[in-house]
């Protein structure tokens, strides 16, 4: 007969699987390679996961985001702004905003970051094969949507028209300006707009919901019904945007928005980034329209 | 579920039993509040008598325990511009829990199906999870008890074994095959009917000297449908955003990550600490934007966590009802209160 009670261990086996234990704390060691400055406030940094074999596993879909993490510094979420067929060499556009991501325009090329995931739902790229896509982006909502771009590019001959209608508040702060001609010559319709001028701006001025309308102008009755929308940007953005997307009767199934929280852990555990009744790590950061109606302060 | 009957003297022998080959926490007393009431935690103990099995309510859950304020999630060994992470789980013998209530016994049930159950189980919980031996204990409510309201007023699941006080004997109901194996080792006898009688007799007893209420019926559609009221504007301003709720709370669970560096900037920490959402920066990302500021959103998103949020995805509150959140709160807002007044549509 037992005398005391017995210890049952953990195991500490490192894994990536959602269901072990040991995936919650488990990290890709990366490799910044390289880092190229967009605007004075933005950087796109290059990052690869050092292991070839983990790096080939490093499976995404465009929307999906990942925590990074600079040892001693901070973890934070980063919507992944490249091509999912790149894998575990992935590309993130990062803005000086807080003390990790001011650190992180610090460092040089070489550097080891840690890398936990992908999380969370994506776009759902495939549903959307034969049908037009709105790809529509302010400001920094760029970075998340170059994913679903890139997809987009790469197959090309799978969906319908598309269109990028892209604001910025400046024109000195959009965002990959050397990509817009690879885009045009892709056949994807590209729509800029900046609230404000600069000097040689000869584009158009004005909203993003401006850039949108003039979308709607020349555009027919039934091309919404046969549209996917993809909307990301800042909070004050989505209501506009998805309200004029709604009046043109795109179906609210085939809206798709990508939201911002603050979060600490990027697995439904800190609850940091809980609207309504769901986290926006687990069920989101994209979520259908529907699904952001029925959510308590989403959008 | 197995039952057996204990003479008083007996427990004391269960815990030398347990005691001998590994830690025990369980209520104490450790002083007097301004009324003159014994104040009651959870401690570790060496000796039976310091256990007090007839504890109303600790100040503090025993989360401590299992879901340290502050825990080392990861360490990481800087060589230059590389690292070497290092994870530790922290649990490397089991512990005795020898008195906890029913509502702390499902507040681990509670927080099992998120940190447990759900994806992403977590080491640092289960670590420490896997390796509790559970006694309950039973209870007489105290003014702020609800927990019957909140359907955790009896344990089901989730502890080891469950005293209950008959007078001269102790009414035992065994729930794991350790338990029955260490109960081998002391005298027990089979229950006789009177025992259940009696045992029925305390229960009922026991139900009817609840003061505090909440009525959950439908309150997941309620609140959906009060979401803009006024009333938690009400609740809002008088609460001051201290955290104290989360803090007593036995199934509060959200935290924050941060990361420190030694001062040789050789070594540097991972640490989760607990949090809570009424807090300011609870919600406010990188750049400023906060998307609860007001503190009314906060008090609100708490309330829509507990009482719909996690009953949607968990089909449970995530309320047991201990009242330590109503007892804690300085500006004297508790759940009772809160619910009834979303539910009336006034104060």
């Amino acid at each position: 007969m037992e005398t005391r009670l017995a210890y049952t261990p953990i195991s500490g086996e490192r894994s990536h699987r959602k269901t072990d234990l040991a995936a919650f704390e488990s990290s890709y060691k990366a490799e910044i390679t390289s880092i190229h400055r967009l605007t004075d406030h933005e950087n796109l940094y290059r990052i690869q996961i050092v292991d070839q074999p983990e790096r080939e596993r490093f499976d995404f879909m465009p929307g999906q985001f990942l925590m990074l993490e600079l040892p001693g510094i901070g973890e934070a979420p980063f919507s992944i702004s490249s091509s999912p067929s790149r894998k575990g060499d992935v590309e993130l556009c990062i803005r000086k905003a807080g003390s990790l991501t001011n650190f992180m325009a610090k460092l040089e090329r070489g550097t080891y970051v840690g890398i936990r995931g992908p999380f969370g739902a994506g776009f759902p790229m495939e549903k959307m094969y034969g049908q037009n896509v709105l790809l529509i982006a302010g400001g920094l909502g760029l970075a998340a949507l170059r994913s679903p771009i890139s997809y987009v590019q790469e197959n090309r001959n799978r969906f319908n028209s598309v269109d990028i209608i892209y604001g910025a508040k400046v024109p000195s702060q959009l965002l990959f300006t050397y990509q817009y001609d690879m885009w045009r010559a892709d056949d994807i319709r590209l729509s800029i707009i900046v609230e404000k001028a600069e000097a040689s701006w000869t584009g158009k001025t004005g909203l993003i919901t401006k850039a949108l309308e003039d979308i709607f102008a020349i555009s027919r009755e039934e091309f919404f019904q046969d549209t996917y929308a993809i909307v990301c940007g800042p909070p004050v953005m989505f209501k506009f945007v998805c309200n004029m997307l709604r009046q043109r009767d795109v179906p609210m199934q085939k809206m798709f928005v990508s939201l911002e929280r603050r979060m600490h852990c990027g697995m439904g555990k800190c609850c940091r980034c809980n609207v309504g009744s769901t986290y926006t790590c687990l069920s989101g950061p994209v979520f259908d329209y529907w699904t952001v109606m029925n959510l308590k302060e989403a959008i | 579920m197995i039952f057996r009957i204990i003479k008083k003297e007996e427990l004391e022998k269960l815990f030398e039993l347990l005691a001998s080959g590994s830690r025990v926490i369980g209520p104490v007393e450790t002083g007097h509040d301004r009324n003159s009431d014994p104040i009651y935690e959870f401690s570790e103990v060496s000796n039976f008598s310091e256990i007090r099995l007839d504890h109303t309510m600790t100040k503090l859950p025993a989360k401590k325990y299992f879901l340290p304020y502050k825990e080392d999630l990861a360490a990481f060994h800087m060589k230059g511009r590389d690292w070497d992470k290092s994870v530790d789980y922290h649990c490397d013998s089991p512990s005795v829990f020898f008195g906890l209530h029913a509502c702390d016994i499902n507040a681990f049930n509670r927080l099992d199906k998120v940190l447990l159950g759900s994806s992403y189980p977590m080491p640092y919980y289960a670590a420490k999870r896997k390796n509790m031996f559970i006694v309950g204990v039973d209870c007489v409510p105290g003014p702020y008890c609800f927990c019957r309201s909140m359907g955790a007023d009896t344990a089901l699941q989730g502890f080891d074994l469950f005293v209950t006080d008959l007078g001269k004997t102790y009414f035992i109901e065994i729930l794991s095959d350790t338990a029955f194996n260490f109960l081998k080792r002391i005298k027990t006898s089979e229950p006789v009917e009177a025992d259940h009688v009696r045992y029925m007799d305390i229960v009922s007893k026991k139900n009817m000297k609840f003061e505090a209420h909440v009525d959950t019926t439908d309150l997941t559609k309620i609140l959906d449908m009060e979401f803009q009221s006024d009333i938690w504007k009400y609740w809002g301003d008088k609460c001051l955003a201290c955290g104290t709720c989360a803090n007593v709370c036995p199934t509060c669970y959200c935290y924050s990550v941060e990361e420190t560096v030694s001062l040789d900037l050789q070594s540097a920490k991972k640490t989760r600490q607990l949090y809570s959402c009424n807090i300011i920066d609870f919600a406010e990302v990188s750049g400023g934007h906060n998307f609860r500021p007001e503190r009314q959103t906060r008090l609100k998103y708490r309330y829509y966590h507990k009482h719909r949020g996690f009953v949607e995805a968990y089909e449970d509150s995530l309320c047991v009802g201990c009242g330590r959140c109503g007892e804690a709160c300085l500006a004297d807002i508790t759940v009772p209160k809160v619910i009834s007044s979303v539910r009336g549509g006034a104060v």
